[in-house]
């Protein structure tokens, strides 16, 4: 299928990334950008795309998603949730390796990428496993990995079985140039919690899970990647004083990234005062002075990308006690919405917040894309800054809707996404 | 305020009976005065009541006991109401049908009340919140969060040793604050009444982050935390923390928190000396102290039948008055 020769014009053209905020028309021919402002010569569009009164800036990067494929299709698909993610101007998402089976094989790594190639929605990427099965106790061919398109490695949320494992796994993926996706948790500390440990845990009789299970694991891994020189990154950090770790080594120039996830922007254990498994998460919602911290981090740039942490579920997972309940939120829907929220709040730049989303997480997965300069990729969203909508059990696209969102007003409206300069989403207003 | 709008209807009374936070002293003292006149009832030769005729009364228990399911059930027995005891252990529960699934077939079989006792904080709200409109539920105990009725019978035995005013009474809570659903109930109860001073006493591996959050005092001397105690509440201690990672052992633990009648001396000398039960003697105290004159362990369990009752038939209320009204 060759791709369409595509003008949108009269929109505001927003690509951090080359310090582009203004009213240019953007060109794409062959899946890429072909000229921004003044058509290329002899331009003849296939297609003309009316962004006027909309934002257009590169396609958004979701730095994790759970498409719950392979493994547990009854709580959602490739499909399922490639398509929600292209409604939600979405166009790259990163898969975890906590499928099952594990992303520990390139055939695995194969079948999410033709499950993907075959939507024809948003791209997935894959992080491979650090250890065969997530055990924590080899090292997985990362080399093999690799080569079959995984842009990472990570132990997602499992335990490595000792330091000396960690520091192995480090320096065979630096050999590589891998970057190693850090969830940072001391297993042991954390152990049965369910709730940041502090005075709602104590409350409501929940075991706690301590800020120190985040702060002594992101310690220890700072250490070994400055000591094995392996590029890293910090998922999902919770707590302020954790980010402030990372900040300092960050100046230090230890090669490291971190990021944050939408639910703990807007929420705190407080939150989770009624046993409402919708704020069930883990890492769990932390106090309001980490929220805080974590706002400033994000502004700083300490905290380089914004993920929507996507983990849809069937309704059952959310249907138990507080404790046995499953934890996370669907977040792919809300991902952009929540983050132009942030912008309204004063909390960050227009800007600042779509490089949060694009450039930010493409540079942290080291792959080609989130910006719009000519020779780019065209991965593109068009959206309305200003319409507001509803998120409910109608609108939400992903089939996990379970979400402490559910009946949030949102802001902001995707009109049109662009991947390889197709259009994989057209709304219907548009 | 958990369980605040799940267990008060909308006119003010009893729906369920989850924890005792969300509830206002009005309606708690109601509870006292009701559980208090339901103490006559097992001097009677005929002990029972009409209250609960014709009702049907679940015991749902995901957790082993022994005491806390037979006074419900002598509770029950003695408002009249049917009862069935369904006792789950963990690992069928986890191979079989869900929580909400045993319950829906439960209450497909008209049951009126379930008292509920599991492992995890937060089922008995999490069953509130899915029972039909008739039906109401008890929590007999969830994981660490509450076990409100323990809290009631605790409040009615200090109020008939010491009366009503707690406002002049100093109460020690001693031991494993941090695993305990009954001192989480406990020290909301207390605070609800207004006591004087609330204290609890252990050393910090069994208390929970920020507990003075909760209204307390901390103490890790038991001396200090006794010195002019009008009542001291004992805990149990679980065995298996004993042995390891939360203290380093039993002798230990004795010599330092286990209740003594030299250590008692430092309280005042009308101390009233409370356990939830069961004890383990020379471990939380010493056999002389549990058996010794300041103590009210056995009064507790009479009491624990005559605030299940009043939980009981309060909760039922107006199902009652319905079935009056037909």
């Amino acid at each position: 299928m060759t791709s369409p020769r595509i003008r949108i014009f009269g929109g505001r053209l927003i690509d951090p990334s080359n310090d582009i905020d203004g009213q240019f028309d953007l060109y794409i021919a062959d899946g890429q950008i072909a000229a921004i402002g003044e058509a290329p010569d002899g331009f003849a569009a296939d297609r003309q795309l009316d962004a006027t009164g909309m934002c257009v800036t590169p396609g958004l990067v979701d730095l994790c998603a759970r498409l719950r494929e392979p493994g547990q299709e009854h709580k959602a698909s490739i499909d399922s949730e490639c398509r929600a993610a292209a409604s939600s101007g979405i166009t790259t998402l990163c898969c975890p390796p906590d499928t099952d089976p594990v992303i520990d094989t390139p055939a695995v790594v194969e079948l999410i990428r033709h499950r993907s190639r075959q939507v024809g929605a948003a791209r997935v990427v894959a992080l491979g496993a650090l250890t065969p099965g997530l055990q924590g106790l080899h090292l997985s061919e990362m080399a093999a990995l690799q080569h079959a398109g995984c842009v990472g490695v990570s132990n997602a949320r499992n335990a490595l079985g000792s330091t000396l494992i960690e520091r192995r796994a480090f320096e065979y993926a630096a050999t590589f140039g891998l970057t190693v996706f850090l969830h940072a948790d001391d297993a042991a500390l954390s152990a049965d919690g369910c709730l940041h440990e502090g005075r709602v845990s104590t409350r409501l009789g929940l075991p706690g899970i301590p800020e120190a299970a985040e702060t002594v694991a992101v310690a220890r891994d700072l250490a070994l990647i400055e000591q094995t020189g392996v590029r890293a990154h910090f998922c999902r950090l919770t707590t302020r004083r954790a980010v402030r770790m990372v900040a300092r080594a960050q100046f230090d120039g230890v090669p490291v990234t971190a990021d944050v996830a939408i639910p703990y922007l807007y929420f705190t254990d407080v939150d989770a005062s009624q046993f409402g498994p919708d704020y069930h998460f883990i890492p769990p919602l932390r106090t309001a002075e980490d929220r805080e911290g974590l706002l400033q981090s994000l502004k700083s740039g300490t905290l380089g990308a914004l993920c929507s942490d996507h983990q849809p579920h069937e309704p059952d997972a959310k249907l138990a006690p507080f404790p046995a309940t499953e934890p996370g939120a669907s977040g792919l829907d809300s991902l952009l919405p929540l983050t132009l929220k942030l912008v309204e709040d004063g909390y960050l730049s227009l800007p600042d917040a779509i490089a949060r989303l694009t450039c930010g997480p493409a540079r942290i997965l080291n792959i080609p894309c989130g910006e719009l300069a000519v020779g780019c990729v065209a991965d593109v969203c068009i959206f309305d800054l200003h319409a507001n909508w509803r998120l409910n059990q109608q609108t939400i696209s992903s089939r996990g809707k379970n979400t402490p969102f559910m009946g949030w007003e949102m802001r902001g409206r995707v009109h049109y996404t662009l991947r390889d300069g197709h259009i994989i989403f057209s709304g219907d207003s548009a | 305020m958990s369980g605040a709008n799940l267990q008060i209807r909308a006119d003010g009374r009893l729906r369920h009976f989850l924890s005792i936070e969300g509830l206002d002293r009005r309606i708690f003292t109601e509870i006292l005065d009701t559980a208090d006149s339901f103490t006559g009832v097992a001097e009677q030769s005929v002990k029972k009541v009409p209250l609960l005729r014709g009702k049907t009364i679940v015991n749902l228990f995901f957790e082993a006991s022994t005491r806390t399911r037979t006074t419900f059930e002598l509770a029950a027995k003695r408002l009249s109401a049917d009862v069935l005891n369904i006792n789950i252990d963990a690992s069928s529960a986890v191979k079989g049908e869900t929580l909400l699934d045993t319950l829906r077939n439960l209450q497909a079989m008209h049951v009126d009340m379930f008292v509920v006792r599991h492992f995890d904080s937060g089922t008995a709200h999490f069953i509130a919140a899915h029972a039909l409109p008739h039906v109401s539920v008890i929590n007999a105990g969830d994981g660490r969060h509450a076990h409100p009725t323990q809290a009631v019978l605790d409040m009615l035995t200090i109020r008939r040793n010491k009366g009503t005013d707690f406002g002049r009474l100093t109460v020690a809570i001693v031991g494993d604050i941090a695993h305990s659903r009954v001192a989480r109930s406990q020290i909301h109860a207390l605070n609800l009444l207004n006591t004087g001073e609330v204290r609890v006493v252990a050393p910090r591996t069994l208390l929970p982050a920020d507990v003075e959050s909760l209204g307390v005092k901390v103490f890790h001397e038991l001396r200090q935390g006794l010195r002019n105690a009008d009542v001291v509440m004992m805990l149990r201690l679980q065995r298996e923390r004993m042995q390891g990672a939360m203290l380093p052992s039993e002798h230990e633990y004795f010599r330092l928190y286990g209740l003594t009648d030299e250590k008692l001396s430092m309280a005042k000398a009308d101390v009233t000396v409370m356990h939830p039960g069961p004890i383990n003697r020379g471990v939380e105290m010493d056999s002389q102290v549990a058996d010794g004159p300041p103590s009210v362990i056995l009064e507790q369990v009479a009491h624990g039948i005559a605030a299940r009752m009043a939980v009981m038939s309060m909760a039922m209320q107006q199902n009652i008055q319905q079935q009056t009204n037909d």
